[in-house]
């Protein structure tokens, strides 16, 4: 465990002495700052509208602002999930350094942790960037807090498993660019999977959209954790790790 | 120390080492030889649990390389042919970093840290970027990493490649102050490092054990006691009767003359001794005696390279054989 935890605290170190961790919070920041922006001056208009038209009409912060805004910030993240992760073990490889991880006496499991917790506390950083954000409501407004919470633990958790998924890419290339864009690609595509809900009903489209990534956020957002869910995140985090054991490990046999 | 017997690497195409075997015992310093591309970068792979064997054993301090790879990785410090450096650390936090991933109980680590920037002479850039450090210093900071955690086993895969004189001679001073508590086992192409440093050479050439030998037998292996003289013509030197009085040196075997175009203005000529005796002083002697001038009188010790070169050189080329040359890497 505390070998997982030097990995972890070298690669953060990476993280925040190189630019890459404040050019990522600088990005999140202004977006996730725009999108509260619209999306709480939307909401304002709204009540002002049903204000003038004299009927009052039903408003929720929760259902009509935080709810489609913690479903945005999970697209943003998608995008920038794979600039966490690119580097990972591509950098590694390139620099050689993998030689000196794997001839120390750790074992390759806490490697493959270490590097992924790192990622993942990137972006939670990231997400706290968003927390502030949405605090803003709490001074002005008298939200629920526990779908907001449910919600960005929702977010992490899909996080996660698509930086487990980039842990394992960037195993495979020696290139960060590749690592970067075949990790795009993967994320891409298993967004794209709940599009498929347009096309009817049919077993398939179902099994697809259990398959895609976004769709079992919407359940968090509204302040549920279902087990079905949880389960899915859990078994992509452990699929895309295992494949980076099995990815790293192939390296030493074919070297 | 180390033990390898019988130990193979075979990739789908060639086969980078081929059954080789030898010991190293504690405390020795071995010089693993080699031009590029023979098998060194692989063997010592394996023996740093990179890479696992085809076939074959090999075991370091008593623990098998593939069975109990975490023991050996404990007692083994290793710097690759390119030190595995993070460029955006500075100096003291690498090697914190890897003293602690090495596991070094943490109560150490800070002053064993200090201790091998001292010893690797890096204390005075310790808070600098090793992306900013030289060739040099990068090379010796590898160098401290390999020897952070106190391994029994020094693996150095060509630890002055690359390097200016200065810092090749800084280094292998290093290495050599190193010698006594560690086991160290260094590849390199540069034979006169290996005369310099080591006590034991393991000669390889494409993937195979060609020699195991100490520095000093090796070089005794041909030409000692061969001597070259050369004796100016102004003189009034006779080359016949400068061949004769030579053959009459007591502790001569052979006189040689020797042919080339240094050999067309001054006499010279290549004197063998008896097995076991240097002729040498009474071959000054009795040039001088004679009144000729002595220019030139040198040992004819053959170097390593010319030893290296006859040995690598009449290994018999198996065709599969051809192609491992560059890929051993």
């Amino acid at each position: 465990m505390r070998n997982t935890w030097t990995i972890c605290r070298r690669e953060l170190y990476s993280y925040f002495v190189s630019p890459i961790a404040w050019v990522l919070l600088a990005i999140f920041a202004v977006l996730s700052g725009a999108f509260t922006y619209l999306i709480g001056q939307s909401f304002v208009r709204a009540g002002f509208e049903s204000q003038l038209s004299g009927q009052s009409m039903p408003m929720n912060v929760n259902e009509q602002v935080i709810a489609p805004l913690l479903s945005n910030i999970a697209v943003i993240g998608l995008f920038l999930i794979p600039l966490i992760s690119m580097r990972l073990l591509a950098e590694e490889k390139r620099q050689g350094t993998i030689e000196l991880l794997v001839t120390s006496p750790v074992h390759e499991l806490e490697i493959i942790l270490g590097k992924w917790l790192s990622a993942v506390l990137m972006y939670a950083a990231l997400i706290a960037v968003f927390f502030l954000d949405i605090s803003f409501f709490f001074f002005y407004g008298n939200p629920d807090i526990k779908p907001v919470l449910t919600g960005i633990l929702g977010i992490l958790l899909q996080g996660a498993c698509l930086l487990a998924l980039g842990t394992f890419v960037s195993s495979l290339t020696r290139n960060q660019i590749v690592a970067g864009a075949i990790g795009f690609a993967l994320a891409l595509l298993l967004w794209i999977l709940s599009w498929t809900t347009s096309f009817g009903n049919s077993d398939t489209v179902q099994f697809l959209n259990y398959l895609s990534i976004v769709s079992h956020l919407d359940s968090f957002t509204r302040g549920v954790i279902d087990s079905k869910d949880v389960i899915y995140y859990c078994s992509m985090i452990f699929l895309g790790l295992f494949l980076t054991a099995r990815s790293l490990e192939s390296l030493r046999w074919r070297a | 120390m180390i033990q390898v017997e019988g130990l193979s690497k075979k990739y789908a195409r060639h086969v980078a080492v081929n059954n080789i075997s030898f010991t190293v015992d504690k405390g020795d310093i071995v010089g693993f030889l080699g031009p590029n591309g023979a098998g060194k970068t692989t063997t010592m792979r394996i023996l740093t649990c990179f890479l696992p064997p085809t076939e074959g054993k090999a075991t370091v301090a008593g623990f098998d390389v593939f069975e109990q790879p975490l023991e050996v990785k404990k007692r083994i410090g290793y710097l690759p042919e390119t030190p595995p450096l993070y460029p955006e650390m500075s100096v003291r936090d690498y090697l914190t970093f890897v003293a602690n991933i090495k596991n070094l109980p943490s109560a150490d680590v800070k002053r064993r840290t200090e201790e091998v920037m001292e010893r690797c002479s890096v204390a005075d850039v310790r808070d600098r970027l090793i992306s900013k450090l030289s060739k040099g210093y990068r090379q010796r900071v590898g160098l401290a990493q390999a020897i952070i955690h106190n391994p029994d086993v020094l693996i150095l895969d060509e630890p002055t490649s690359g390097l200016d004189p200065k810092q090749i001679l800084e280094t292998r001073e290093l290495i050599h102050n190193l010698a006594g508590e560690h086991t160290i086992i260094l590849s390199t192409h540069i034979l006169p490092e290996v005369e310099a440093v080591c006590q034991k050479v393991i000669i390889i050439n494409k993937g195979r054990v060609v020699a195991t030998d100490s520095v000093d037998r090796l070089r005794h292996r041909t030409g000692e006691g061969a001597v070259q003289v050369q004796i100016d013509t102004d003189g009034a030197a006779d080359k016949l009767a400068v061949h004769q009085r030579l053959e009459q040196v007591p502790g001569v075997s052979k006189v040689l003359e020797a042919t080339g175009a240094a050999a067309e203005k001054n006499l010279i000529f290549e004197v063998d001794s008896l097995p076991g005796r240097s002729a040498r002083a009474d071959i000054a002697r009795a040039v001088v005696q004679s009144g000729w001038n002595l220019l030139e009188l040198k040992s004819l010790t053959y170097s390593l390279e010319e030893v290296f070169l006859e040995l690598t050189g009449s290994q018999p080329q198996a065709p599969e054989e051809v192609a491992s040359v560059e890929s051993a890497k």
